[in-house]
């Protein structure tokens, strides 16, 4: 059955997804849920939290409020806090009572920002999705409000990096490995959503020459951008071997201004030897980086929702553990979360590579440098 | 990047001086920051307890995501399962359906049967009005040699009624039978922890005879379902106090609640009242009091002036732990906490007429997110929301009471409290980790 898990736990959801996105951008993210949203997402879902401070709360619903349809108290409660703070933005986050009740978060979201006259947006969580599209659709709020609309490109070796958070990717440490890969070759990173600056850096984005998205959550906000700017994007992360491809298809991409997803192409055919399971954009990557590496045929079991596109002709989307049990019968080599060992075959050689969005902080002592694998 | 905005930003409302508080609810009820020390139990870590049992929780992913991280934090993943609840069960209204057939999955899916399954439903079954007897009823059907225990995640509705600790504190012992009463067994229910040897409590009822029982002690279905047999329940945690009362009344026993506190006479009175169920005599404390103060002493002796924070994390009545190093001498600052218990009003009058300085912080006000943390002086902190607050790494790290009780647990703390004075700690490393005492693979 599945919607049934035996053992492995699930993937970071889509209000966490939100609340990571925005962490650094000087904003005020509320989740509007009972209780539980806020530890669970600053105990496993986000390693900044001891240290590094960032408006995020949550507004602890409670059960008159939620049936009475009583809304002022949110409000009245945001903007207490907005006062006392000065955040640069405002942006609300669901969790599923609120979507089972309609609450009209866009209309909040406006309230919000007449009476304030601070930014204010909603994004339609609901706590049923995975991380992708909470953070995907935040980071797209941000390319659609706060990017400079007079913004043009000077530098023709130049880009974005879109959709980096710690879920995917984990400490600053590691996406400024990321950064130093591309800047050696030649690539000013302008700005990195959302690592490492502020929403002025992000602002700026329009100045891109390309923007690289660099995990599946960037494809909304590069989207937004190629609307707003018309600046091309390409999909794929810089990791190992595959760097250098990748950096060869963004000059590409810069002349021939067609979006590119580059660790599709020149995929090996065959039979898969080796099984990389997460998410689809830095596991393909991955994929192709091992492949250049072995020549050996990979495959990417993909267990998120946003895939369409996004996989190779070996690959595959999987829902539920017991289809990734099934497909992973069989598999030889599988590199994957440690969390995911439980359901492999015995027999199988597993290699570990933890992800914090799904074993959350468990392994961060253990997490390697994604750039850095497979050189 | 945000940057450190405490400077600039006032105390008000998040932190004041007990004089001007108001009781039970010093502070506004508004948005909420949760800060990073996490070693207070939650309903998984409690339903751990019970031994050769499986959790299963129904519920959306990002519920479900801070549960079942917290199962394979503690290394007991092989214990936990779940079932996702997605919008189309909402939609369809179908969550009988899949509340029973995911459950149904899971289990034959095991190599082997539990004992039990602790079922946690969540606040969308309560909303959508779930038919939960119908639930259990065909659940128990298909599995009779399961018992199903009713267990609730339902946050949303903690802030008017029970909360979901509370009512696991129940279901737990739920599944008890009615066995004949053993007059020399007492249990002791509701506690996370099992209380220290040489509590007074445990001494008295060992002194005179009595078999004492208690959850965390249990390591096999068998030994839990003895728990029914004790013919006096005592409970000395809040949150325990009301699931006790409830079995004590199903099986027709008497039930104490003897609160874990720090004033002398409220604990003689405690143990003169077991005393006094038990048919026992009571005792004189004079010589417990003496050697209380003694180590009292010894620890202000040590720690001198320097100044003390506490939190409500540490001890469910942090005013009493305050009430107590104030009128021995020591400089508390701050108290942490949110709310004041309804046992506490004496305490808090106390401080407010002998200590109308003192300080009260919320944890959880939005703006002790940014307020500055820590000043120029090093604190001592008892709890380990007070070590994040105040960076301390002098800090006494124990949550919920641990199992410190009565005479025994104040000299304990004063014991405590010189460690901490004595020994530097890994703050960080420590207050992150949940469920303070249980196995963590951090």
């Amino acid at each position: 059955m599945r919607q049934s898990y035996r053992i492995i736990p699930i993937y970071t959801a889509d209000v966490s997804g939100v609340c990571s996105a925005l962490y650094e951008l000087g904003g005020m993210t509320v989740m509007h849920d009972p209780s539980g949203c806020n530890s669970t997402y600053n105990t496993h879902d986000e390693i900044r939290w001891y240290d590094q401070d960032s408006l995020i709360y949550i507004s602890g619903l409670n059960e008159i409020d939620a049936i009475m349809g009583n809304d002022e108290k949110f409000i009245r409660d945001i903007e207490d806090a907005a006062r006392a703070l000065k955040p640069k933005f405002i942006a609300l986050a669901g969790s599923p009572i609120p979507f089972m009740n309609g609450t009209d978060f866009p209309a909040l979201a406006e309230m919000l920002e007449e009476d304030m006259n601070i930014p204010a947006f909603s994004v339609p969580t609901n706590g049923m999705h995975d991380y992708v599209y909470g953070a995907g659709i935040a980071l797209a709020e941000i390319a659609e409000r706060f990017t400079n609309p007079e913004s043009r490109c000077t530098n023709p070796r130049s880009l974005n990096l879109l959709g980096v958070t710690p879920l995917d990717f984990g400490p600053l440490s590691h996406v400024q490995a990321m950064k130093r890969s591309l800047e050696q070759a030649g690539w000013e990173v302008l700005s990195t959503w959302a690592m490492g600056d502020d929403l002025d850096a992000l602002a700026r984005a329009g100045e891109a020459a390309v923007n690289l998205v660099v995990s599946s959550v960037g494809l909304r906000s590069a989207e937004v951008l190629k609307r707003k700017f018309g600046t091309p994007y390409v999909v794929g992360t810089p990791v190992g071997k595959f760097t250098e491809r990748l950096v060869n298809i963004l000059e590409q991409t810069v002349e021939s201004r067609e979006d590119t997803i580059a660790y599709l192409s020149n995929r090996l055919a065959g039979e898969a030897e080796i099984t990389v399971i997460g998410e689809p954009v830095t596991m393909g990557s991955l994929a192709a980086a091992i492949e250049m590496q072995t020549k050996r045929p990979v495959q990417v079991l993909c267990p998120l929702r946003e895939t369409e596109g996004l996989l190779s002709f070996n690959d595959a989307a999987v829902r539920g553990e017991e289809e990734l049990e099934m497909r992973l019968k069989g598999a030889k080599n599988i590199v994957a979360d440690p969390l995911y060992r439980p359901i492999c075959p015995p027999e199988s050689r597993f290699y570990e590579l933890p992800h914090i969005a799904f074993s959350g902080r468990i392994y961060l002592k253990k997490l390697p440098v994604f750039a850095e694998l497979c050189r | 990047m945000l940057k450190r905005v405490g400077d600039t930003i006032d105390t008000s409302d998040a932190v004041i001086s007990i004089k001007d508080a108001t009781f039970p609810a010093p502070f506004a009820s508004q948005l909420e920051f949760n800060s990073p020390a996490h070693g207070n139990w939650n309903i998984v870590h409690t339903g751990m307890l019970l031994p050769q049992a499986r959790q299963i929780y129904v519920c959306a992913d990002n519920c479900m995501r801070g549960v079942v991280l917290t199962a394979a934090e503690m290394n007991a993943a092989d214990r936990f399962s779940f079932v996702i609840i997605e919008e189309e069960h909402l939609l369809n209204g179908n969550l009988e359906d899949i509340t029973i057939e995911g459950v149904a999955d899971v289990i034959e899916k095991l190599p082997e049967h539990p004992k039990a399954v602790l079922l946690f439903t969540v606040c969308l079954h309560h909303f959508l009005g779930c038919d939960l007897e119908r639930v259990y009823q065909e659940l128990e059907e298909r599995f009779p040699d399961i018992a199903f225990i009713r267990c609730y995640m339902d946050p949303i509705m903690q802030k008017t009624g029970l909360t979901p600790d509370q009512k696991l504190r129940k279901a737990m012992y739920d599944p008890l039978p009615q066995r004949e009463a053993d007059p020399k067994t007492i249990a002791l229910l509701g506690s996370d922890f099992a209380l220290d040897e040489s509590s007074d409590l445990v001494q008295l009822l060992q002194k005179n005879g009595y078999t004492f029982k208690e959850l965390p002690r249990c390591q096999s279905w068998e030994e839990y379902l003895e728990l029914s047999k004790a013919s006096l329940f005592v409970s000395c945690y809040p949150p325990g106090r009301y699931g006790a009362r409830e079995l004590a009344d199903r099986l027709g026993r008497k039930h104490l609640y003897l609160p874990a506190c720090f004033g002398y006479e409220e604990i003689a009175s405690h143990l003169n009242a077991l005393a006094d169920a038990l048919g026992l005599p009571k005792q004189d404390f004079q010589e417990e009091i003496e050697s209380c103060e003694k180590a009292l002493e010894q620890a202000k002796q040590e720690i001198g002036d320097m100044p003390i924070t506490l939190d409500y994390m540490f001890h469910p009545r942090p005013l009493g732990l305050a009430r107590l190093l104030i009128s021995h001498g020591f400089a508390v600052k701050t108290v942490y906490l949110d709310a004041i218990s309804l046992e506490e009003k004496e305490d808090f009058l106390w401080l407010q007429e002998h200590a109308p300085q003192l300080e009260l912080a919320a944890t959880i006000h939005v703006k002790m997110r940014v307020l500055p943390r820590g000043g120029e002086q090093e604190v001592l902190a008892i709890g380990q929301k007070a070590a994040w607050f105040c960076r301390s790494s002098h800090f006494v790290n124990m949550v919920q009471g641990g199992g410190l009780y009565g005479f025994d647990g104040i000299r304990k703390l004063a014991e405590l409290m010189i460690e901490a004075f004595r020994e530097e700690k890994d703050t960080e490393s420590l207050v992150v980790q949940k469920g303070w005492g249980c196995d963590c693979c951090l």
